[in-house]
């Protein structure tokens, strides 16, 4: 109960909406009120552009919305509004992703801050329309930061969080916001959502540094660029990422104040004394939980360790909450075709090279083209992480979940 | 023109200075060189007008030079004079 005369919480003033994944996503566009949104529709993504675009016509946000012929052409609009100087915004999944590439690396390396949903989509061929991680794992050098959601009320969150940011002055990065396609964006959730004042209130207002339409200062956007500049400019944004390790927490430190959550790099699920734990990404995290519950109630020490952030990658958080494990399950729900496992245990084994305390790991690639992962799978590699620690050897480093044999 | 390091520039590939690639020496570039003989000139000024890089110098309405920090020797002032008194030298 509130006291009479305090002031309620901001959290208390949230209002609870039963919304998918997608509409999180386009409820936290309308709050944010981009001066722009440039997009093509496509499966999974698609309620997003549509819901957003009713939003425009329904006079609900100032936005001016280009409903362009093809994704190619979404990034190529987005570019050319934020040069101009606008809040700008799209999203997309799998093949449309694909269908931006050139441009993708553009909005990046041009340091603009775009903010993009995408719902995980499994890329073609054979042509699937489901979740995995093909499509974001496939941008992750691109130099786009990468956020990673387990439900509808982080991506919500995750997107205001994003435009801040995206456009801090020493990170200046496009940001995209990943959501499991079907299981997130069509899951109809209870998602709570603020006051439209609070999120304009969080996100303030954005001047660009550099604006095109600026005619006092006139500047040249994507100038050739050859031997002799080139790699100065990749090197600033190397260092862009680097500080996005150090600007993501204060905005979140910002956003827990607001909230009451702390969306850090990483979230930490009975971790405390776990002995065992899974890595995961997603909404693969929710169903970790539920098994970790159950094999906690069994007396076994598991744990889940959930990566929020794949780019900057969080390698000092990883390390130092698996070390102190004796066996550990990275969770890829893509394929890298390295013939050495999927992207996510090759960065978490590439970081703990000069660990001290390096648990044994193991990979698990699952749920590709939206090949369900059910908790008695996610218990299987736990039971397999026990038998690892008790004969104290991976026997199978790269492991294929829920396929037929 | 001095090469600056990664912390000095503009980030994103920008160029936040209106008319700065005049500070950048095209002229390098060269492997051939625009020689101009002035006696068979008769200011017809076809070179200035053709010239892509604006470096055909013009005074007071007559031929007074080549600018060579930005010709970059791409001929085209040799190909449309009609008196062919511009004379591509290799560098």
């Amino acid at each position: 109960m509130l006291e009479a005369g305090k002031d309620m919480l901001e959290t208390e003033k949230c209002v609870v909406k039963a919304i998918t994944g997608d509409q999180a996503a386009a409820e936290a566009m309308r709050q944010i009120n981009p001066d722009v949104v440039a997009a093509y529709p496509i499966t999974p993504q698609t309620e997003i552009v549509m819901t957003y675009s009713q939003f425009v016509a329904n006079g609900l946000v100032d936005t001016e919305f280009i409903p362009v012929e093809s994704e190619h052409s979404a990034m190529s609009a987005c570019v050319g509004a934020a040069a101009a100087g606008a809040r700008t915004m799209t999203a997309t999944s799998a093949n449309g992703l694909a269908l931006m590439w050139e441009i993708v690396y553009i909005a990046a390396s041009t340091r603009l801050p775009i903010v993009m949903p995408l719902v995980n989509r499994a890329l073609s061929a054979p042509i699937n329309i489901h979740c995995d991680h093909s499509d974001s794992m496939g941008a992750r050098d691109s130099g786009w930061i990468q956020m990673y959601c387990e439900n509808a009320q982080e991506v919500y969150e995750s997107i205001i969080m994003a435009v801040r940011i995206a456009e801090h002055p020493d990170v200046l990065l496009p940001v995209m916001v990943c959501q499991d396609g079907f299981i997130t964006s069509h899951a109809v959730e209870g998602v709570r959502i603020f006051e439209d004042r609070i999120v304009k209130d969080f996100i303030g207002s954005y001047k660009a540094l550099f604006p095109l339409l600026d005619v006092e200062k006139p500047v040249t956007y994507g100038p050739l660029d050859l031997q002799d500049y080139y790699f100065e400019h990749k090197r600033q944004q190397s260092e862009a990422i680097k500080n996005a390790i150090r600007v993501i927490p204060e905005i979140a430190a910002e956003f827990e104040k607001i909230s009451n959550k702390n969306y850090g790099f990483i979230e930490e699920y009975q971790m405390e004394d776990a002995e065992i734990a899974i890595l995961a990404l997603n909404s693969t995290c929710g169903t970790t939980k539920a098994v970790v519950d159950k094999l906690r109630g069994n007396g076994v020490k598991a744990g889940l360790l959930k990566l929020r952030f794949f780019r900057p990658f969080p390698a000092e958080k990883i390390i130092s909450s698996l070390s102190k494990m004796k066996a550990v399950a990275i969770l890829d729900r893509s394929e890298s075709f390295s013939n050495c496992g999927g992207p996510v245990f090759n960065e978490v084994r590439s970081a703990f090279y000069e660990s001290e305390n390096t648990p044994l790991i193991t990979n698990y690639i699952y749920g590709l083209g939206g090949r369900d992962i059910n908790t008695f799978q996610i218990e299987s590699v736990y039971n397999n992480l026990l038998e690892i620690v008790k004969q104290n050897k991976v026997k199978n480093l790269v492991n294929y979940l829920g396929v037929r044999g | 023109m001095d090469e600056k390091g990664w912390k000095e520039i503009p980030i994103g590939g920008l160029i936040t200075e209106a008319g700065n690639a005049e500070k950048y020496d095209t002229g390098s570039w060269r492997s051939f060189k625009p020689v101009m003989d002035k006696d068979k000139c008769i200011n017809c000024l076809f070179c200035w007008i053709y010239c892509p890089d604006s470096s055909i110098l013009v005074s007071e309405g007559k031929v007074s030079g080549i600018d060579y920090k930005h010709c970059k020797g791409c001929g085209i002032c040799a190909k449309v004079c009609p008196k062919k008194c511009i004379e591509m030298v290799k560098e």
